[in-house]
């Protein structure tokens, strides 16, 4: 029971009060374009939960055993603890990620068609989205174990998915307001993320 | 070579077709490091460095790319140049590089970079897109310092560490004046920035659609 509270912990609170989107920004780019209508919203938030969900714990797996300080130690040849490959995280969790989504893309197509439909465009698209890279350095410096890191990837794209969710259906409504002149599109956006994000910020002191 | 069309491709980032407000191209990392203007300036220089950069270095290789395969070669020059300069802040800038944590790495995944290589670069002559980086570059460096000066003025009556509120007007020292915690917090950074959008547009006219 002590550990399932725990991770239950650590999903509520990457969802609610460290939300990548509404607390850490990541994601800002695809959040903002593609928030213009609700299905679209919709489909980008599943791929990126998806997405987030195996890439964390991967990337978790390569900076364990690969780039870590000592990762090597396994290969069993000496002087191997000293290696700190720990340098080229960057462009081995890029590199990683783009691998990821292309069979992730493959897999669905041959599996569920129908998911790949809906996902669409959208699985390449999240390839260089902040919010996956953000995801896996996060993991690095905050030092998850495992499980942890799955948890943590997961919740970390359910809560980017509840936020372009939420934005989506505030647009839709906008269209029948009359907002001033140059604050229509991205200002107001901006705006009624900030308000948002208000909102979430009251759910920081929850503890199960 | 100081001719009219050099300029204006420098320029013309800074107001009329800035990365952050008309483009929205790499809000992301706007918003998350303009708390104080120290590391807003420091995340400024790193990005002129590697926009700049990439953007030569994609010019200079734009007929030997296949296009197919071409956005993983443009990651691959990015994630470079990122990793040289992170590096860098680690050594010589340490204590900045720290409150960064992974934002400087986030530039990789930063839309303004891929965005200007795949837009601009893969087209233009070297020289012409270095300066359209350094352009691109100063104007999301422009917004970060408005951004992170407005949320330093407010959040701590400071500039670059430095104290502008004097000490007699705040409560508690005899006067009435009390920071606003907001400016600190992520929805300050969002109505900052969203306040910067309607002020820029309007004086420029841009519309959107």
């Amino acid at each position: 029971m002590e550990a399932l509270s725990h991770y239950l912990n650590l999903a509520v609170e990457t969802i609610f009060i460290k939300n990548i989107l509404l607390a850490y920004f990541l994601g800002m780019c695809s959040f903002l374009a593609i928030s213009r209508k609700v299905e679209t919203s919709i489909g980008l938030g599943l791929a990126v939960v998806f997405v987030n969900g195996i890439t964390v714990p991967v990337n978790w797996m390569i900076h364990e055993y690969l780039l870590g300080q000592g990762a090597l130690q396994w290969t069993g040849i000496a002087g191997m603890e000293q290696v700190d490959l720990s340098f080229l995280t960057f462009i081995v969790f890029i590199a990683t990620i783009a691998a990821m989504v292309q069979l992730v893309e493959m897999v669905l197509d041959r599996v569920s068609p129908t998911l790949y439909q809906s996902l669409g465009i959208f699985l390449p698209l999240i390839a260089v989205n902040c919010a996956i890279l953000g995801s896996s350095l996060f993991m690095v410096e905050r030092e998850y174990d495992l499980t942890e890191a799955a948890v943590f990837g997961a919740s970390a794209g359910i809560g980017f998915f509840l936020a372009i969710v939420t934005l989506a259906t505030m647009r839709y409504k906008l269209k029948y307001s009359n907002v001033p002149k140059g604050l229509r599109g991205l200002g107001i956006a901006m705006l009624l993320t900030g308000l948002i994000s208000m909102a979430y910020m009251s759910f920081s002191g929850i503890n199960l | 070579m100081a001719t009219r069309k050099n300029f204006s491709i420098v320029a013309g980032p800074l107001s009329r077709s800035n990365p952050i407000t008309t483009q929205v191209l790499g809000v992301c990392s706007a918003l998350a490091v303009t708390v104080k203007v120290d590391t807003a300036l420091v995340m400024s220089g790193a990005l002129i460095f590697v926009l700049v950069g990439s953007n030569t270095i994609v010019s200079a290789l734009r007929n030997l790319i296949p296009s197919r395969v071409r956005i993983i070669v443009m990651l691959t020059v990015i994630a470079t140049l990122v990793i040289v300069i992170d590096q860098l802040l680690k050594a010589f800038l340490y204590d900045i590089s720290k409150q960064l944590s992974i934002f400087v790495g986030l530039i990789i995944t930063n839309c303004i970079v891929l965005g200007r290589a795949e837009a601009f670069a893969l087209k233009n002559s070297m020289r012409e897109s270095a300066l359209d980086g350094l352009g691109n570059a100063m104007g999301y460096g422009l917004i970060l310092l408005l951004v992170a000066a407005a949320r330093e003025l407010f959040g701590s009556g400071s500039l670059l560490g430095l104290q502008i509120v004097p000490d007699f007007l705040y409560a508690g020292q005899g006067g009435w004046y009390v920071n606003n915690g907001l400016m600190l917090l992520a929805p300050g950074a969002f109505i900052i920035l969203g306040l910067l959008i309607w002020l820029q547009r309007t004086v420029t006219g841009y519309r959107e659609e």
